[in-house]
């Protein structure tokens, strides 16, 4: 996009003054070269966010922001229930609560190096990845009920991880207010066998290493030092998230003329939260974030297996505790500073990670000083990177980061440039070791079809919406 | 020169756009679909061996395309199945549908993604200035 459609209130910063219908202004956080890259189609949809009745602050994109579906992939944004504010099923998206959880190991390179292709190898065998898999749980009526009201909270008391894990999840791993009785008998359908599957596309199981250290009391707060090896998984709520998407961005494209809502786009969908149909949103969207961290706590329990099973005299070493677990698409009520006064907001995330600031009370005590941790995946060539929540950060968008490093092509495009057999054996040659079931998948994700994660990360810390705590390179993936 | 009744990919810059080109608005709704289902494999790969009804309705054409896309997304999600055959019957709104294909075999069909819904994004349905049919969205991967 051109620079000078907007004006630049700092180096990362860049502000849309309303005009039309705008309600409030968009702004763009980003750098110079990776506001030039974005898609003029983030502007369309910055500015038609800003449209959505009820909307508070602004509508704000993120560095890694790339076209979406009515809000820009990436977008974030808050309304007042008070003020006829909507809540959007295109502005959660498809993939309810997607999003990545770290686990501490406490081994080194030399421990994965003695096993890694067998590691490898046993990974890919018991984490089911790609369309098609079938998790080893069935859950009938009343257990999908219970779990869709209790999320990781579920999950522990069946067996799957413990106690100490629920804290380092996003509302201590269990989404309140989720209506069970929201979720059609379609959504459950489609997730029967889908507990504990990583699904595809962009999710992914990595066996990382910490690379560099960039704020070290914060890496201390979150247990992280030079050299440890790590595990991160990103995936998402599965089929029953994507049904909940269909089904209600239908049923709020046509609700929206009789509730006098004029959409710019249908995908922005929406309803009032003060609605019949925006509360039973906000029921099975919630159910639909349970799902998701029920789902990543049943794969974390898979993954310790694999590691206390691989690494047998190491252990106690090797349980494996949580880090913490994130979520991209989301709509959560939080309190921000609106107007002078401090305000319940409906904050949608869009492909952005909550980054809240020290000091919140939502935080842990583990993490109440040194701020939230974020976790920023990479493609799976390049690096990830654990970042911070700041004070800053609360202010400028309701404590809000970016969420990966954003598609850079077309998966049509990456097609034609790479062929997956020579990804594979391409970053097998910078120790890289990839699992997927799917060439042709792992070329759509080869590393290059993706943005630079670095620049997006480097924005976000210089616009000071999180600050840098690490970097990791990946050694192995396991890819859906 | 692509014939008359076809299908194409189109770029988005996250997911894929499915394009289906036909002499009627059933055939680009039939295109559409294959469209979709070469997203996930190469077509030729899957074989029309059990067949299934497919029946939906939406307030207009374009929500009809996305419905029927949808209703393809659950069929293939619940039954663990692939399609690579379309007969599609409209009236008005209304669809009804014989669709054929086989269940999914990883070793075989190597599916590349999977389809978590169509999307309104690039939602477009009608009748193009050379009177060919059209019928387009973007579905998420």
């Amino acid at each position: 996009m051109n620079p000078s459609l907007f004006e630049r209130k700092s180096e990362y910063e860049w502000h849309i003054r309303p005009f039309g219908k705008m309600h409030v202004p968009g702004v763009i956080f980003a750098s110079e070269s990776l506001l030039r890259e974005m898609d003029a189609k983030v502007y369309e949809q910055v500015t038609n966010v800003a449209m959505l009745p009820g909307i508070v602050g602004a509508s704000w994109a993120m560095p890694d922001a790339h076209w979406g579906y009515g809000f820009a992939i990436g977008g974030v944004a808050a309304f007042d229930a008070d003020a006829g504010g909507v809540v959007s099923a295109g502005g959660v998206g498809f993939d309810i609560s997607c999003g990545v959880r770290t686990l501490h190991t406490g081994l080194k390179i030399d421990d994965i190096d003695a096993v890694k292709s067998r590691l490898a190898d046993a990974l890919y065998h018991t984490i089911p990845a790609g369309m098609g898999s079938t998790g080893a749980i069935r859950l009938e009526a009343a257990e999908m009920d219970a779990m869709l009201k209790g999320g990781a909270r579920w999950a522990v008391e069946r067996g799957y991880g413990t106690a100490a894990d629920l804290e380092r999840i996003e509302e201590g791993g269990c989404m309140q207010g989720a209506d069970p009785m929201q979720v059609s008998e379609h959504a459950r359908k489609r997730q029967r066998d889908e507990m504990g599957t990583l699904g595809s596309g962009n999710h992914y199981l990595e066996i990382q290493q910490v690379t560099d250290i960039y704020a070290p009391e914060t890496a201390a707060a979150f247990g992280v030092q030079q050299g440890d090896i790590v595990v991160s998984i990103h995936c998402g709520s599965r089929g029953l998230g994507h049904q909940i998407g269909t089904e209600f961005l239908k049923r709020m494209v046509m609700a929206a003329p009789g509730l006098g809502i004029a959409l710019p786009d249908r995908e922005l969908a929406c309803a009032p939260i003060a609605s019949p149909l925006g509360q039973e949103y906000l029921g099975a969207m919630r159910a639909a974030i349970n799902c998701a961290l029920a789902n990543r706590q049943i794969l974390t329990h898979l993954t310790r297996t694999v590691f206390a099973r691989t690494f047998d005299r190491l252990l106690p070493q090797a349980c494996l505790p949580l880090l913490y677990d994130v979520s991209h698409n989301t709509c959560k009520v939080e309190e921000h500073k609106a107007d002078g006064a401090t305000k319940k907001l409906y904050v949608h995330r869009k492909g952005a990670t909550r980054a809240f600031g020290p000091g919140h009370p939502d935080l842990p005590a583990v993490f109440r000083n040194a701020g939230q941790p974020v976790l920023i995946g990479g493609s799976m060539g390049t690096a990830s990177y654990i970042l911070a929540g700041t004070a800053q950060g609360m202010q400028l968008a309701y404590g809000s980061a970016c969420h990966g490093a954003g598609r850079a092509m077309s998966r049509h495009q990456a097609l034609r440039n790479w062929s997956g057999r020579k990804v594979v054996d391409d970053l097998e040659g910078h120790g890289i070791l990839v699992r997927s079931p799917s060439m042709r998948g792992v070329a759509e994700e080869a590393p290059g079809a993706y943005k630079d994660v670095s620049a997006v990360v480097d924005a976000a810390d210089q616009a000071g919406l999180a600050r840098k705590v690490a970097r990791v390179r990946p050694l192995i993936c396991i890819k859906g | 020169m692509p014939g008359t009744v076809y299908w194409e990919h189109f770029p988005h810059q996250a997911d894929v756009g499915v394009r289906g080109l036909g002499e009627t608005l059933e055939q680009a709704f039939e295109q559409a679909a294959l469209a979709m289902t070469a997203a996930i494999t190469d077509l030729d790969t899957v074989i029309p061996r059990e067949a299934l009804k497919i029946s939906c309705s939406a307030p207009n054409v374009e929500l009809l395309l996305a419905e029927w896309l949808n209703s393809l997304i659950f069929e293939m999600a619940t039954r663990n199945m692939l399609f690579s055959r379309f007969e599609v019957h409209l009236e008005g709104n209304h669809l009804e549908a014989n669709v054929r294909g086989e269940a999914l075999d990883v070793a075989r069909h190597h599916p590349a993604v999977e389809i978590k819904g169509a999307t309104y994004t690039a939602l477009k349905v009608g009748q193009q200035p050379d009177g060919r049919w059209l019928a387009q969205c973007v579905v998420d991967v």
